[in-house]
């Protein structure tokens, strides 16, 4: 194998590759950090790059592998949304406030991660604590789209889409509120998984809503994100919201057949505003899997889908408000220190430590939560919370998955939605359900389309199942890019 | 629904948010199209409905209540903007 072709094996090449000794995990490091070197120049995926602590994990792993002590992540070089806690590695959230902050511990998955031997290039790039669907909200510039520079990779796991679509990376982990992993992986072309709330432990995520978040893989295959899926889940006790639920092993039941599978097509999500050629992307895609032995029902509803972006805007910034009140200036990160008060510190401190989304969240939300307001926003927004519950309840009743596009639109061009925030919030309207009702939701690449200006751009195709049914997500994604050639495809940089 | 500027410093206080004069004028506009969207919500009939905070039907969890190591002090105030010796340090809360 040549170096300079390492870029394009999956996950799973790489990793068997690696235990039949026929590439080294210095080699595939070495490999990785030159083509970040030349690429990410343009793509900018990446906030810190860890090079020297990335050659020594290597090394450690290779002797894993010498050892026959390797698992499926041995010796992969991996790259790690900037969201998630590393001990000794700067962890910026994308946010000006927390640009001098090192983490004096590792998140769980990072821990997980470290005892399977990965290999971490650096942290990457996102939407500030998270906000946003097109990556421009960071502090330290905008991620670009490999497929097509001049736009936007999606969000928030921005620099985790990219990374892995340019083959910088194997696998990236990101985290997912309200659609942060699915809609930048359909938007730059590669898979991205959203595990059940519970599934993965949020202890090391930096909290932005602590009833949506969720952590999880952005890979080249299904069968990749199964591997780091099986790798990060489990329960912890550092969680107080992680299941005791056992993980199953998925990667290696995979096969092509989807005989037996119901698969419901809920007419909502093809509603006004998703664009034609996505909606027929989804469609044959559709029929594909209808045509891999899954029976297709198209007469479902799930009639307050609508309803989804407004429970979201108003759940989401509530509890964001309260979590982003950690940021004083006191403990940790940027610190304003020329005020006449503390109050006046305190307040400069955030006023040039946030970035514009992140202050327009935290006003909405405590104007949400605010006395006099409570019930007609807040509680309202988690009534309606039920409400989308119990109608995905009652679909998998009768289905095992559900099969929707995942963003309304391919990627669009930078700085085209920045004035507008309630269009940006629309983006989201295919991938917050999801977030709202706990669910698991998978995101694979399902074909291109042809923009104004020529430019071809991916689309994704989102599978829904049941809290702690991945299995059938990654049956049904598994089987689908067996059956077509999107998931081949690399970007053209 | 249109919020006034005073509503808007008000809310930023609540939050201990600087704003910029510029800040309020623009977040008044944004804010106010952004709650309009939200009255949609108005409309749906949620007599009864208990409300979900979060999708699992977990509650109260807890451990055993046994000791161990917590992080060391000298990792605690290592990202410390200012300190004074084993101290955080920060301006008086209370002033003349």
């Amino acid at each position: 194998m040549v170096a300079d072709e390492l870029h394009r094996l999956t996950m799973t090449e790489a990793g068997r590759l690696l235990r039949e000794r026929k590439v080294s995990s210095l080699e595939l490091t070495e490999a990785a950090l030159d083509r970040i070197a030349t690429l990410d120049p343009q793509v900018h995926a990446f906030i810190t790059v860890t090079a020297d602590q990335a050659l020594e994990q290597a090394r450690g792993a290779d002797e894993m592998l010498a050892r026959g002590a390797g698992t499926p992540l041995t010796g992969i070089p991996a790259a790690i949304k900037d969201v998630i806690s590393t001990q000794g590695v700067r962890t910026t959230c994308g946010s000006k406030i927390l640009e001098p902050f090192v983490p004096v511990y590792d998140a769980h998955v990072i821990t997980l991660l470290k005892e399977a031997g990965f290999v971490m290039l650096g942290k990457t790039n996102m939407d500030e604590f998270a906000m946003g669907s097109s990556g421009e909200n960071s502090a330290y510039g905008p991620t670009h789209n490999p497929w097509a520079l001049n736009r936007v990779p999606g969000g928030s796991s921005s620099g985790s889409a990219a990374a892995v679509a340019s083959g910088m990376a194997y696998f990236a982990l990101g985290s997912d509120t309200g659609g942060s992993i699915r809609q930048p992986a359909a938007l730059s072309g590669v898979v991205g998984l959203k595990p059940t709330y519970g599934r993965v432990s949020r202890f090391g995520l930096v909290a932005f809503a602590s009833s949506l978040d969720q952590i999880g893989p952005l890979t080249r295959s299904a069968r990749d994100a199964a591997l780091v899926f099986e790798a990060i889940s489990g329960h912890d006790q550092r969680d107080s919201t992680s299941a005791e639920v056992e993980v199953p092993s998925i990667a290696d039941t995979l096969d092509g057949d989807l005989r037996g599978m119901r698969i419901g097509v809920p007419r909502e999500y093809f509603a006004e505003g998703v664009d034609s050629q996505v909606a027929e992307a989804v469609e044959l895609a559709i029929g594909q899997m209808g045509a891999l032995g899954a029976q297709i029902d198209r007469d479902v509803s799930l009639p307050s889908t609508d309803l989804g972006v407004s429970v979201y805007y108003i759940i989401a910034p509530s509890e964001a408000s309260s979590n982003l009140a950690r940021y004083d200036g006191v403990k940790y990160g940027y610190s304003y220190q020329d005020g006449a008060s503390m109050w006046e510190n305190m307040e400069k401190t955030r006023e040039f430590g946030f970035g514009e989304e992140v202050k327009r969240r935290i006003m909405l939300g405590t104007y949400a939560l605010s006395a006099g307001y409570y019930d007609a926003y807040y509680k309202k927004a988690q009534q309606v919370r039920t409400l989308i519950r119990r109608e995905f309840d009652e679909a998998f009743q009768s289905h095992d998955v559900l099969v929707v596009p995942v963003s309304p639109t391919p990627a669009f061009k930078i700085g085209e939605k920045v004035n507008d925030p309630l269009a940006m919030y629309l983006n989201d309207v295919c991938t917050i359900p999801v977030n709202i009702a706990g669910l698991p939701g998978i995101s694979v690449p399902c074909g291109f389309a042809t923009a104004d200006d020529g430019a071809r751009l991916p689309i994704g195709v989102q599978v829904i199942a049941k809290p702690f049914d991945e299995a059938s997500l990654f049956r049904v994604a598994h089987a689908y890019e067996q059956a077509t050639p999107w998931h081949e495809e690399m970007a053209p940089v | 629904m249109s919020l006034t500027p005073d509503e808007v410093r008000h809310i930023a206080r609540l939050a201990r948010l600087g704003l910029t004069e510029e800040d309020v004028e623009k977040f008044q506009h944004q804010l106010s199209g952004i709650l309009d969207y939200f009255q949609r919500l108005r409309d749906v009939d949620t007599e009864g409905v208990p409300p979900t905070a979060y999708p699992l039907p977990l509650h109260n969890v807890m451990r055993d209540d046994e000791e161990a190591p917590s992080a060391a002090q000298a990792d605690t105030l290592k990202n410390a903007p200012l300190r004074e010796g084993d101290y955080f340090r920060v301006r008086a809360v209370l002033e003349e």
